[in-house]
C-alpha cells in the first residue's frame, strides 16, 4: 500500500497559482499609490481610491496575500518531500487554501470601505481576525502532523524554519488582536498608550522577523540546495543561526519606537538585540550562497539560480542596514523618512520576492509536468527587469529618506527650522517619479512571469501523481 | 517598574545572551572526530538534499562575538537591564534637557541684544526682521501663508487693514494672547426677507453691485441690529474685531449676494491661537516686527505704484 501514496501537490498548485495572481494584484496596488505619491489628484476624489486606505490594501495583498500564498504553497511543497510523506489531512489542508482566499478578499472589500483597526499590518477588523486564526491553526496542525507522520527520522532544516515562522505567528497574531468587539465592524484593543505600541511593533517587527524571514529563509534551505544540486554548506552554522535567529528577532520591536514615549530601558533593550541580530541574519546568506560554491558557473546559464543568489545578496544587504537603522542616533535620521520605505522594500522585492520567484520558477514545471518552463530567456529577461527596479527604487527612498532627514533637522543659527515640511515634499518630488517608474519595471516582470506560467502549464503534461519514495534507508 | 519585573527583564536578557553565547562557542569548538570537509551528514532528503557540515567561518563567528561585546558594554553604560540605570545615568528626558539648555543659552545674547530696543525701532532693524522672518516660517505661516498674505479665513496681515488695531503694541498683543473673532448667526433676528435685505445693503456700503429696494429696506435693520459691532458707517469696531465693511477686503471670501448671506446666516468664527507660551515674548516682538516691516514696504510700494500711475496720466 506505501508504495502507491502519492504527494498532496493539488494544494501546492493552487496555492502557487494563488500567489502569482495576488502578486499581480497587490504589486499593482503598489504602483497606484506610488503614483499618487507623485501626483495626488490620481485619487479622484474618491474616497476609496484614497492612499490611506489603498496603502494597507497595498501592504496586506503583498505581505498576506503574495507571501502568504506563496508560503504556504512552498511549505506543504517542502514538508512532504523532505518527510517523505503525503501531507496530513486533504480536508484540512484545502480548509486553508479556500480560508486563506477567504480572508484575502474580505480585506480587499474591507479595507477600500475604511474599515480598519489601525494598527499596521493588523489592520483588519475583528470578524477577518478571528477566520485568520481558524485557518493558522489549521494550518499548524496540517504542517505538524506530517511532521510527526516523517519517514525520515532527522528534520530538514527547512522545516525548522516553516515551522517557527508558524508557531510564532499564531502567537503574534492573537496577542496583537486581542480586542473588545463593539459592533462587527468595531473593536478597541485591550492595551493602551505605550503598551499598545509596543505589543504592536513586538507584532510588527516579528512579522517581518517570522513572516518575511524565517519563513523564506526556509524556502532558502530547500530550493537553492536543489536548484544548485549542491549539498547545503554547514549544518552547524544552521544550527546556531536558527536559534539566534528566532531567540533574538524576538527582542527587537522597541527599535520601531526610538525617541517615543516607550521607556528608556525599553528602547535600549530593542537596539542591542537588533545590533546583535546582524550575525543570526549573515548566517541565513552565508548558508545560502556557500552552498553554490562549487556551482557558480551554473549562474551562466541558470536565471532561476540567478533569482536565488540575488535575493540573498538583498538579505544581506537588508539584514545590514537594519541593525544599522536600529542604532539610535542612525534612527535620529532614518527615522519617519522614505529611507524607512527603501529598506523595507529592498527586502520585499529584493529578498522576499526574488526567492519566492525563484522557488516558483523551480517548482512549477514539475507541478504540471512539464520538463521545465516554458521560456528561460523570459525568466532572464524577467530577472533583469525586476533586478533594475528594485536599484532604482531602493536608490531613490534612500536619496530621498537622507535628504529628508537633513532637511527636517536643518535650523538657522536663530534656532528656527531652516526649511518648512512642504519643502522638503517638493524636493522629493523626482525621486517619488523614480520610485515609480522602479515599479513598473518590477510589476512588468511579474506579467511576464503570470505569461511564462500560463504557458507552462498548457504545455505540461497536466497534473502529475508524484509518488512518495520507499523509505530511505541510509 | 517593579522589583519583580525588573529581575524578569534582567534574568530574561541574560539567558538569551548567554545561551546563545554558549550555542556559538559549543558549535564553534572542534568536533572530537572531524569529518572531512567534503563528507555530508549522511541525511538525505527528497532523493537529493544532503547537508555539509563546514565549519563556522572565522570572521562571522568574530562579527557575532563584536555585537556581543557591544551589547554587554551598552546594558552596562546604558539604561536597559531592568531598573539598573547604567553607569553614565543617562536618560532621554536628560538629553532633550540638556539640548534645550544649550539651545537657549546659546539664543539668550542673541534675543538680548533685541530686548531693550522699542517694538517699532525693530521694524526698521534688519537684523531683527531676519530672524522675525524665520519664526513667522516657522510657526505662522501655516495659516498665515509664508508671505503674511494670508487666505480665506485667515487675515492678509501686509495689507494694512487690521481687525484689531495694527499699532505695534495691538499686533504684539494679537500674537501673544491670541484673539477670537465671534460673528454670531443672525437670521434668528432677521425674520423675514432681513436676511437679503441686509446682504444688499451690505453690498452697497462698498460700492457693489446691489438691489436699491432691498438695500434701502435693509438700511435701518443693519444700524439698529449690525451697528451695535460694525458701527453705523459700517466701518468695523477694533476693540471687538469686527471687520470693516466699507472696503473690498472679505476676509471670508465672500463679497457675493449669497456669500454675505451665508455669513449672516451661520456666523462666523475665527481663532488665533495664544502664542505666548509656545514663542516668548522674545520670539514674538521678532515676528510681530518681521510682519509690520512687511505691512510697511507693500504699502509703501502700492504708493508708488500709485504714483507712478497718476504720474503717467
Amino acid at each position: 500500500m506505501q508504495s502507491v501514496e502519492t504527494y498532496n501537490d493539488k494544494v501546492v498548485r493552487q496555492f502557487t497559482l494563488a500567489t502569482i495572481f495576488w502578486g499581480v494584484i497587490g504589486m499593482l496596488v503598489g504602483l497606484v499609490i506610488a503614483a499618487q505619491l507623485a501626483w495626488p489628484a490620481l485619487n479622484f476624489d474618491i474616497a476609496w481610491l484614497s492612499y490611506g486606505r489603498l496603502r494597507p490594501l497595498h501592504t496586506n495583498a503583498v505581505v498576506f496575500a503574495f507571501g502568504g500564498s506563496g508560503l504556504f504553497a512552498t511549505s506543504y511543497y517542502v514538508v512532504q518531500r523532505t518527510c517523505h510523506v503525503r501531507l496530513f489531512s486533504d480536508r484540512l489542508a484545502a480548509f486553508t487554501f479556500w480560508g486563506w482566499q477567504a480572508v484575502i478578499v474580505a480585506a480587499v472589500i474591507t479595507l477600500p470601505m475604511g474599515l480598519t483597526q489601525t494598527h499596521e499590518y493588523a489592520e483588519l477588523i475583528w470578524p477577518i481576525d478571528l477566520l485568520i486564526t481558524a485557518v493558522w491553526v489549521t494550518y499548524a496542525i496540517v504542517f505538524f502532523m506530517t511532521i510527526a507522520r516523517r519517514r525520515i527520522r532527522h528534520i530538514y532544516v527547512a522545516n525548522w524554519f516553516f515551522g517557527a515562522y508558524i508557531l510564532t505567528i499564531a502567537v503574534l497574531h492573537i496577542f496583537n488582536n486581542l480586542q473588545i468587539p463593539v459592533s462587527w465592524t468595531e473593536s478597541y484593543p485591550i492595551y493602551s498608550g505605550a503598551v499598545d505600541a509596543m505589543v504592536q511593533w513586538w507584532y510588527g517587527h516579528n512579522a517581518v522577523g517570522f513572516f518575511l524571514t524565517a519563513g523564506f529563509l526556509g524556502i532558502m534551505y530547500y530550493y537553492v540546495p536543489k536548484q544548485a544540486q549542491r549539498p547545503v554548506y554547514s549544518y552547524r552554522l544552521s544550527v546556531v543561526h536558527f536559534w539566534a535567529l528566532i531567540s533574538i528577532y524576538m527582542w527587537a520591536g522597541p527599535h520601531h519606537l526610538h525617541y517615543t514615549s516607550l521607556p528608556d530601558w525599553a528602547q535600549s533593550i530593542g537596539m542591542v538585540f537588533s545590533l546583535i541580530l546582524l550575525a543570526p541574519s549573515w548566517g541565513g546568506m552565508i548558508n545560502g550562497m556557500m552552498t553554490l560554491s562549487g556551482a557558480w558557473h551554473k549562474l551562466r546559464t541558470d536565471p532561476i539560480l540567478k533569482f536565488m543568489i540575488v535575493s540573498l545578496s538583498f538579505y544581506g544587504m537588508s539584514t545590514f542596514e537594519g541593525p544599522m537603522m536600529s542604532i539610535k542616533t542612525v534612527n535620529a535620521l532614518s527615522h519617519y523618512t522614505d529611507w524607512t520605505i527603501g529598506h523595507v522594500h529592498a527586502g520585499a522585492l529584493g529578498w522576499v520576492a526574488f526567492i519566492t520567484i525563484g522557488a516558483i520558477y523551480s517548482m512549477l514545471p514539475k507541478l504540471y509536468g512539464a520538463e521545465r518552463m516554458y521560456s528561460i530567456k523570459a525568466i532572464d529577461a524577467h530577472f533583469w527587469i525586476a533586478t533594475i527596479g528594485i536599484v532604482l527604487y531602493i536608490t531613490a527612498m534612500w536619496i530621498a529618506g537622507v535628504m529628508q532627514g537633513l532637511m527636517w533637522r536643518a535650523t538657522n543659527p536663530d534656532g528656527t527650522l531652516t526649511y518648512t515640511f512642504i519643502e522638503s515634499v517638493r524636493q522629493t518630488y523626482p525621486y517619488y517619479v523614480t520610485r515609480f517608474v522602479g515599479g513598473i519595471l518590477f510589476f512588468s516582470g511579474m506579467l511576464i512571469m503570470a505569461w511564462n506560467v500560463r504557458k507552462t502549464c498548457q504545455m505540461g503534461a497536466g497534473a502529475p501523481l508524484v509518488r512518495v519514495p520507499l523509505p530511505a534507508h541510509a | 517598574m517593579s522589583g519583580g519585573w525588573s529581575i524578569y527583564i534582567v534574568v530574561l536578557t541574560a539567558l538569551n545572551l548567554i545561551g546563545l553565547i554558549w550555542l556559538l562557542l559549543a558549535t564553534a569548538a572542534k568536533p572530537k572526530n572531524p569529518k572531512p570537509a567534503s563528507e555530508t551528514m549522511g541525511h538525505v532528503w527528497d532523493g537529493d538534499i544532503e547537508e555539509l557540515n563546514n565549519p563556522l567561518p572565522r570572521w562571522w563567528f568574530g562579527l557575532f562575538v563584536l555585537t556581543f561585546i557591544f551589547g554587554f558594554g551598552y546594558l552596562a553604560l546604558y539604561p536597559g537591564l531592568g531598573t539598573f540605570k547604567g553607569s553614565l545615568g543617562w536618560t532621554s528626558a536628560g538629553e532633550v534637557q540638556a539640548e534645550l539648555d544649550a539651545t537657549h543659552a546659546k539664543l539668550e545674547s542673541l534675543f538680548a541684544s533685541f530686548r531693550d530696543q522699542p517694538l517699532a525701532a525693530l521694524v526698521d532693524n534688519p537684523a531683527a526682521t531676519k530672524v522675525g522672518r524665520n519664526v513667522f516660517a516657522n510657526n505662522c505661516a501655516a495659516c498665515h501663508g509664508s508671505d503674511a498674505r494670508g487666505a480665506t479665513g485667515y487675515p492678509n496681515l501686509v495689507d494694512g487693514d487690521w481687525l484689531y488695531g495694527g499699532d505695534p503694541e495691538t499686533v504684539l498683543a494679537s500674537i501673544m494672547d491670541g484673539r477670537h473673532g465671534m460673528m454670531p448667526p443672525m437670521v434668528a433676528t432677521l425674520p423675514g426677507n432681513g436676511v437679503e435685505e441686509v446682504a444688499n445693503y451690505a453690498l452697497s456700503l462698498s460700492g457693489l453691485a446691489h438691489d436699491a429696494r432691498l438695500a434701502a429696506a435693509g438700511k435701518p435693520k443693519f444700524e439698529t441690529i449690525c451697528a451695535a459691532c460694525h458701527g453705523v458707517d459700517g466701518k468695523g469696531n477694533h476693540a471687538l474685531g469686527a471687520p470693516n465693511l466699507t472696503d473690498d477686503i472679505w476676509l471670508h471670501g465672500n463679497a457675493t449676494l449669497e456669500g454675505i448671506k451665508h455669513t449672516i446666516t451661520y456666523g462666523a468664527n475665527g481663532v488665533m491661537p495664544t502664542w505666548g507660551p509656545i514663542l516668548g515674548e522674545d520670539r514674538a516682538r521678532l515676528a510681530a516686527a518681521w510682519i509690520l516691516a512687511q505691512g510697511k514696504s507693500s504699502i509703501e510700494s502700492e504708493r508708488n505704484d500709485a504714483a507712478e500711475t497718476g504720474a503717467a496720466r
